[in-house]
């Protein structure tokens, strides 16, 4: 008797799996087209871009744009180039992320191994954050960092996030431990364990899964988010979508194309590490908290 | 002084009582099984004792002191849970330890605490293992071991043999009752089968509707069950339930039945209770267990009151140790133990011998025992 097979994808042809290979193929080409063609022209010099084809391979390949665009471009008025805001975006996002994550990971557990009257409202009312445009938050927001003096600085942007992320973050949670048993809850507190030390040494050292999920979501969201950045940071606290605005937009002496695409992949080049490093257990991740919740 | 004390004790969701005055006292080191089906309210008593649900009314006290709102951890109890509830970021080790660790226990002392207790249970090997590494069997050991390390005043046990195969699940029995006449210490076992709960216990509270039916010892409960709810549920196959006549003839009593060959037989009670004379005429509910109708050979020498009965096999059923035969007595369906090799057949007529010591008269209507 012949082993069990256990492959249970669909028997095709010959053809008709190269057709399908050569659709896939096409279409993968046509989605990293224009991050090529930014790739492409982040290399060249200026001249080429303006003087011929943008879809040409470079004659000459020079880093100097991307060099320009990190340290020396013009940036508004300092030519500082984008490092300063980089390092900005960073201080930004690490701590807003972290909070986001492990208060959301807080209210999970206190959703769902909890239980108190008026549990279910208090998490619609959370979820609704979840639904609420940025810019209808714009002025009750600038409001509240004018009173509380975090006006203008990255501390501000942080609490910004915090406050907007928390609604994502505790749904995630609160499906995912949805699923985890409640006799785990009631073992520790028989050994034990108080409210505090069963949320850390029990359940958040089991939740591996969605924290990836939180912090690939969060850090994605915070990281492009322009319209926060714009309008609550100064120049000293502006994160990096707002100074690559602000390189594209400089309006004195000529475009330089180049230095704009190594600028921009420069911003986009967090998240996609992100997603490289961690993507995989996104996509679990997404399936343990939804799916068993 | 008893040592677990249940007095009067209810419990209520909102309006809804779940369950109702329970009263049970045990001693210490006695092997006290909860047992009834689901949602009888069985498991809420354990956790009530455990302290993970309030208790509404009444007290619950260990070692005579009362635990209403006193913390779970502090009452000194340990817990087996149905899913064994390992903490599966730890390991095995770290497991069995937790509990030592959330009390201040010193590390030295926790380390020997669980090698003393892994040795008991045979998990050395298993110590740094994960628990998501572990077998279903090895998970129980594991949990037990939690359990036992913490050396506490009553053990409660949530039905933790139910996710094991039934191989194992006969294994485990066993092995806990060894435990327990190894250590001696009280435990509370909450169970829906009624195999489990006769084997292990010292005790049964049998439970329906969250009324506790009868707490017993297992003889008590086997041979005397308080009505046609304990009667039905503990044993395997179930007692036959049969209604006869209460007849008298000078002064002894009767059963009177009519058997699957239409012939109207009449059965000698044994020792009627008192009160069964006041039935004569009337129609009664008659327990009988299986094993109690025998073929005449295998019919129990020591009865003082064996009737013999020609009747008609409906159905024979081998099972290997024994041979369940079914005929029909008054009506309904009843079944007769046999010795393996008797010699029936399906549509025969054969003789049954009914050891009429075992009968259990029940008021059909209270459905009560008639004592």
């Amino acid at each position: 008797m012949s082993a069990i097979s256990t492959d249970t994808a669909v028997r095709t042809a010959g053809f008709a799996r190269a057709l399908i290979y050569l659709v896939l193929i096409l279409f993968a080409l046509f989605y990293l087209l224009p991050f090529g063609i930014m790739v492409l022209n982040s290399v060249k010099p200026l001249a080429e871009i303006t003087g011929g084809n943008m879809m040409a391979l470079p004659n000459v390949l020079t880093f100097e744009p991307w060099l320009k665009a990190w340290s020396t471009a013009q940036i508004g008025v300092e030519p500082t180039g984008l490092k300063p805001y980089f390092w900005n975006s960073i201080k930004m996002v690490v701590p807003a992320v972290a909070i986001s994550t492990l208060m959301g990971a807080f209210n999970g557990y206190v959703l769902t191994k909890w239980r108190f009257r008026g549990d279910t409202i208090l998490f619609g009312l959370i979820l609704f954050a979840c639904f609420i445009p940025f810019q209808i938050v714009l002025i009750p927001m600038a409001r509240i960092l004018g009173l509380t003096g975090l006006a203008g600085s990255t501390p501000g942007l942080v609490l910004v996030h915090v406050v907007y992320g928390l609604g994502f973050t505790t749904l995630y949670f609160k499906n995912y431990y949805q699923a985890f048993p409640t006799e785990l809850v009631r073992a520790a507190q028989i050994d034990g364990a108080g409210f505090f030390r069963i949320f850390w040494r029990i359940l958040l050292p089991s939740s591996g899964p969605i924290v990836v999920v939180s912090v690939i979501w969060q850090f994605t969201n915070i990281w492009n988010d322009f319209l926060f950045g714009a309008s609550f940071a100064d120049f000293d606290s502006q994160p990096m979508t707002v100074a690559l605005n602000n390189l594209v937009q400089s309006s004195t002496g000529v475009k330089e194309y180049n230095v704009h695409f190594a600028g921009a992949i420069l911003a986009a080049l967090p998240t996609l590490l992100v997603y490289i490093v961690a993507g995989r257990y996104f996509v679990r991740g997404l399936m343990a908290g939804s799916v068993k919740g | 002084m008893s040592f677990l004390k249940i007095d009067n004790a209810s419990k209520s969701y909102g309006s809804v009582e779940v369950l109702h005055n329970v009263d049970i006292e045990i001693e210490e080191g006695e092997f006290l099984v909860l047992v009834g089906p689901s949602g009888c309210g069985k498991s809420t008593l354990l956790n009530m004792i455990a302290g993970l649900e309030e208790i509404t009314s009444g007290t619950i006290s260990i070692k005579g002191k009362p635990m209403n709102g006193v913390h779970p951890s502090r009452r000194n109890i340990a817990m087996v849970f149905q899913s064994y509830a390992l903490y599966p970021n730890m390991s095995v080790g770290q497991n069995i330890t937790f509990g030592l660790e959330m009390h201040g226990v010193p590390k030295p002392e926790r380390q020997a605490a669980m090698d003393k207790v892994s040795e008991m249970l045979q998990i050395t090997p298993l110590l740094d293992r994960k628990p998501g590494q572990l077998s279903g069997g090895q998970r129980q050991r594991v949990a037990m071991g939690r359990a036992l390390v913490r050396d506490p005043d009553v053990f409660l046990f949530d039905e933790p043999l139910s996710n094991l195969d039934a191989k194992l699940r006969v294994d485990m029995r066993i092995e806990i009752k060894k435990l327990h006449e190894k250590l001696g210490t009280t435990i509370v076992y909450v169970t829906h089968d009624q195999i489990e709960a006769m084997t292990l216990s010292t005790r049964i509270a049998v439970m329906n509707d969250g009324y506790v039916q009868q707490l017993g010892t297992p003889k008590e409960i086997y041979d005397s069950p308080a009505n046609l709810f304990v009667a039905s549920f503990m044993g395997s196959p179930s007692m036959n339930l049969i209604p006869v006549t209460v007849v008298s003839e000078g002064d002894l009593l009767f059963a009177q039945a009519t058997t699957g060959l239409d012939e109207v037989v009449k059965l000698k009670f044994a020792d009627p209770p008192a009160a069964l004379k006041s039935y004569v005429g009337k129609t009664i509910t008659l327990g009988i267990r299986p094993e109690a109708i025998t073929d005449p050979e295998g019919a129990d020498h020591d009865a003082k009151t064996v009737e013999r009965i020609n009747n008609h096999v409906v159905v024979v059923e081998p099972a290997g140790s024994d041979t369940f035969v079914m005929t029909t007595l008054g009506g309904k369906d009843c079944n007769a133990r046999m010795r393996a090799d008797a010699h029936v057949k399906a549509g025969q007529d054969t003789v049954f011998s009914i050891n009429m010591d075992k009968a259990i008269p029940f008021n059909p209507d209270s459905e009560v025992q008639i004592t």
